[in-house]
């Protein structure tokens, strides 16, 4: 299984990867900028997902409204999003529409700021302060995109703080911010264009020099701190959040190896053994069988710099005490710590993201964002198809080596939901590290 | 905080014009019938070694027996929990193993078991689907843990404004017998009844091969796929028993204002609407196009609108929910809890201009165009591919349906969209439910709709008022 990749550069430093497939007549344009929330100044958290909004206000010859209109009139879907280490907007076309897609992006890298205006920056506050609200402060468990990276990485790491952004520092930012943002990052040396599916080659080349060509590289990015941080958290670490929800429900974190590394397909590994649906251990000891939990999964955010973080996420059922949940997914823990994980359940585990990663590739859109990814990431898309080779590669042993060195007690970051009225230790509790019985 | 200007070397050039487009065609696929009754419907996609096999079952909610709310879905469920010699955990490990995934559920029309697999494993894989459909045990502990599940999920939903909105506005909408008043996957009085006896009745009652299609979508062929089913399925007997539901939507009368109590909410989720229309209606392609330009797509009028003009809200649509019977008319959003009734009153105020005048050529070639061209986009993988055809067989549409959808979404005009509006929506009938901040919503929306507001507390919203 492998899919078909062409790769240059622009003189001004854009990343290009091209990857045909004629079976439909449609075609995906995939940008990624390496700034994310990772980048934002004090002060100004949530800026970098403002920004993204403010993508889709119009350009030099885009009109308000007019970039989701010019698409959808195209016959095509499109959206973009925000993550801690980068931003992508994408859309997907009928073939016949592809120069539409990449002078759209084109038209905004290079020509934004004359469609700026106070106006528009105070509507995509008001959208984006809402989006807060509907995504975090009036759902229950919401909070813990925010609460969790607070809690996993020391207070002026760059993963720390909020990416939706605190209200009091969305209403700070200015069409000053705007234009220094987009300035210093949205150029196309920090930028990959992946284009996939029905295009010809040739021609395609040809569009993405005439429209991206005039924009001229950007100056040097201001350094980003120092993002290294210890293998494990060095102390076991708890916090308490009382909120209006009805059942409690733990996140269990984990420093792990970053994205891409080595030892990370082993930490993926043993994530999967532990939570990928319902053959995975918790799902069986918890859900299952002592049927404390009413849902249980692990997954990892994919870092690829300082730290990986693993989570495991299991919420309780209604009799289920927050002590008995604390108890009983930490006594998992240390049983896998304690015995290892078996071939047998490694091998489960990679067949069923062997799977996962070509279901993954089934879709234009799904693969130009991997290209795109592995582009800004690594420099190398052709990592996309190595991928499966590497989860193959894990040995029971290599997964044991991340168990022993990872899931130590020393590693482990519990962020605790609990119903508004119950009464929880908010400090460091005995029952937390309590031996497997 | 000076960075260096950035000017391109040129102005940007002109907007490209589109390239000739390219013929696309929905997959062909082939169906077959069993001597026992069971359909087969086949798509051969080779474009990745992968399948989507779904067995569709007229199993679903609207078929449940009065009173046993919940039965179809806990059946759907129970199946992946024992068969044919295997306990629940055996059985996920069997297709797990294999890097299959299978997911069973019922909705208002059937019961479904998904499987999503590599193609080379299908054998395997579809001998355990076997297994499940014919032969499941039912264990009784497996039984009680899936519906204190359910219980636990139903428990959750009051502190969850999204789910608790759509909740309660189908029980504003519908008479409380009818079958949509109540959740598809049941209420917590009639889930908390249920024991392991109703399942396997309506287990007997319902999974029978007649009442059995399976659609293949993928690297796979009518040939391969009949030579895999026939040893599986074909000896396979039994007919199911009639239903006998009474209507899924039956409505309540005249207009109405709700709100459910949520103290101190930052947001009101909102829910405005009526009762819609059943699938098969002959004004489909009208009434998609309408709602396309209402509140369907993100350049709607009503998001736009509540967005983009206003900034209320992070977003704002409408659908008409499709069904065997009529769904729900919805408009949908979340808005800051202080432009509550400001938001309502734009909404009301949009399906009133929906209904009032004909829409100009732009916004209907936005809508006509968009559904025309997006299309293919659409059925790139081989799930989406085997939900459409799920669809079909569901809905009992034309074979050709796929191929004759896009001509007749251009075939669609301003006047048939006025006439859609016209018909289909329904001022006089509209409900209001927000769950929200009463000491903040409830003036304005009284001022905007001219209705008082009938108040419910959350701790009595399960019990439906």
């Amino acid at each position: 299984m492998e899919i078909p990749i062409e790769t240059y550069s622009l003189d001004n430093g854009l990343r290009v990867v091209l990857s045909e497939d004629h079976t439909a007549p449609l075609v995906a344009v995939n940008l990624w900028y390496h700034v994310g929330s990772a980048n934002e100044r004090p002060g100004r958290t949530g800026f970098a997902h403002l920004f993204e909004h403010m993508l889709f206000q119009g350009s030099e010859s885009v009109g308000a409204n007019e970039h989701f209109e010019l698409v959808q009139r195209a016959g095509g879907t499109l959206n973009g999003s925000t993550w801690l280490d980068r931003t992508n907007y994408f859309e997907t076309v009928p073939s016949n529409q592809l120069e539409l897609a990449i002078w759209l992006e084109a038209n905004r890298m290079g020509y934004l700021l004359p469609a700026m205006t106070q106006q528009k920056l105070d509507t995509q506050r008001d959208v984006v302060q809402n989006e807060r609200r509907w995504s975090m402060d009036n759902q229950p468990y919401g909070s813990w995109w925010e609460k969790l990276p607070a809690l996993c990485f020391p207070m002026d790491h760059p993963f720390h703080h909020s990416l939706i952004g605190s209200m009091a520092d969305l209403d700070a930012a200015s069409l000053e911010d705007i234009a220094h943002f987009f300035t210093t990052y949205y150029t196309p040396d920090n930028a990959v264009l992946s284009i996939a599916g029905d295009f010809d080659a040739g021609a395609t080349r040809a569009m993405v020099s005439h429209h991206f060509g005039p924009i001229p590289r950007g100056g040097a990015k201001p350094p980003l701190p120092d993002m290294d941080v210890p293998p494990t958290f060095g102390e076991p670490l708890r916090e308490v959040v009382h909120d209006d929800v009805m059942l409690p429900r733990l996140f269990l974190v984990f420093r792990s190896p970053v994205f891409g590394s080595a030892p990370y397909y082993a930490a993926s590994v043993a994530g999967a053994v532990l939570g990928l649906r319902k053959g995975s251990r918790l799902h069986r000891a918890l859900v299952r069988e002592q049927q404390v939990a009413a849902e249980a999964q692990a997954f990892t955010y994919d870092l690829t710099k300082g730290s990986d973080l693993l989570v495991v996420d299991v919420t309780a059922r209604p009799e289920t005490s927050a002590e008995t949940l604390e108890r009983t997914v930490n006594a998992e823990i240390d049983r896998m710590l304690r015995d290892g994980v078996t071939q047998a359940e490694v091998d489960r585990a990679v067949a069923l993201i062997e799977t996962d990663l070509i279901v993954a590739l089934q879709s234009a859109g799904d693969r130009a964002d991997r290209l795109s990814m592995y582009t800004t990431y690594f420099g190398d898309p052709h990592l996309v198809n190595v991928q499966a080779d590497r989860y193959r590669a894990v040995t029971a042993e290599q997964v044991n080596v991340f168990v022993r060195e990872r899931l130590v007690p020393e590693n482990r970051a519990s962020l605790l939901y609990v119903p508004r009225d119950s009464d929880v230790a908010p400090a460091q509790g005995d029952l937390a590290m309590a031996e497997t019985p | 905080m000076s960075a260096p200007t950035r000017v391109p070397s040129r102005p940007p050039a002109p907007r490209p014009a589109p390239a000739a487009p390219r013929d696309y065609h929905f997959p062909r696929f082939e169906q077959h019938q069993l001597a026992n009754g069971l359909r087969l419907v086949v798509a051969p996609v080779a474009k990745l070694p992968l399948i989507t096999a779904v067995a569709l079952v007229e199993a679903g909610a609207t078929q449940e027996p009065e009173g046993k709310e919940g039965v179809a879905t806990l059946t759907a469920q129970m199946l992946l929990e024992g068969a044919a010699g295997l306990d629940g955990a055996a059985l996920a490990d069997r297709f797990e193993r294999i890097g299959a995934s299978v997911e069973a559920y019922a909705d208002w029309d059937v019961a479904a078991v998904t499987l999503s697999a590599m193609s080379s494993r299908l054998p395997e894989a579809l001998a355990l689907v076997r297994d499940l459909l014919r032969e499941p045990t039912f264990p009784e502990r497996e039984v009680a843990r899936l519906r204190d599940e359910r219980l636990a999920e139903l428990l959750q939903q009051l502190a969850e404004p999204r789910g608790l909105a759509d909740e309660q506005f189908s029980r504003a909408l519908y008479e409380p017998h009818a079958r949509y008043a109540l959740p598809a996957d049941g209420a917590t009085n009639t889930v908390s009844a249920l024991a392991v006896d109703d399942v396997r009745a309506f287990y007997q009652a319902r999974y029978q091969p007649s009442a059995v299609t399976l659609v293949f979508a993928g690297d796979v062929t009518m040939a391969q796929v009949a030579a895999l089913v026939e040893p599986l399925f074909g000896d396979w007997t039994g007919t199911p028993t009639a239903d006998r539901r009474m209507a899924p939507d039956a409505a309540q009368p005249g207009r109405l204002l709700r709100v459910v109590a949520k103290s101190d909410a930052p947001q009101s989720e909102v829910r405005v609407g009526h009762i819609g229309l059943p699938r098969r209606t002959p004004d489909y392609f009208g009434v998609l196009v309408m709602n396309a330009v209402l509140g369907g797509l993100f350049s709607s009028r009503i998001n736009l609108n509540l967005r983009e003009t206003h900034g209320y809200t992070y977003g704002a649509f409408s659908s008409f929910e499709w069904r065997r019977a009529a769904g729900p008319f919805v408009v949908n959003t979340a808005v800051k809890s202080d432009v509550t009734g400001d938001a309502v009153r734009e909404i009301l105020n949009e399906i009133d201009r929906m209904r009032s005048d004909r829409i100009g050529s732009d916004e209907l070639t936005l809508a006509t165009s968009y559904l025309d061209g997006v299309f293919p986009i659409r059925y790139e993988t081989t799930g989406a591919i085997a939900g459409a055809l799920a669809s079909l067989i569901i809905h009992r549409l034309p074979d050709d349906y796929y191929d004759r959808y896009r001509e007749h979404v251009r075939g669609v005009s301003a006047a048939d969209v006025l006439a859609a509006a016209q018909t289909h929506l329904h001022p006089d009938r509209l409900r209001v439910l927000v769950v929200g901040d009463p000491a903040v919503v409830i003036t304005p929306l009284r001022q905007v709709t001219g209705m008082t507001a009938d108040v419910v507390a959350i701790a009595d919203a399960e019990a439906g008022e």
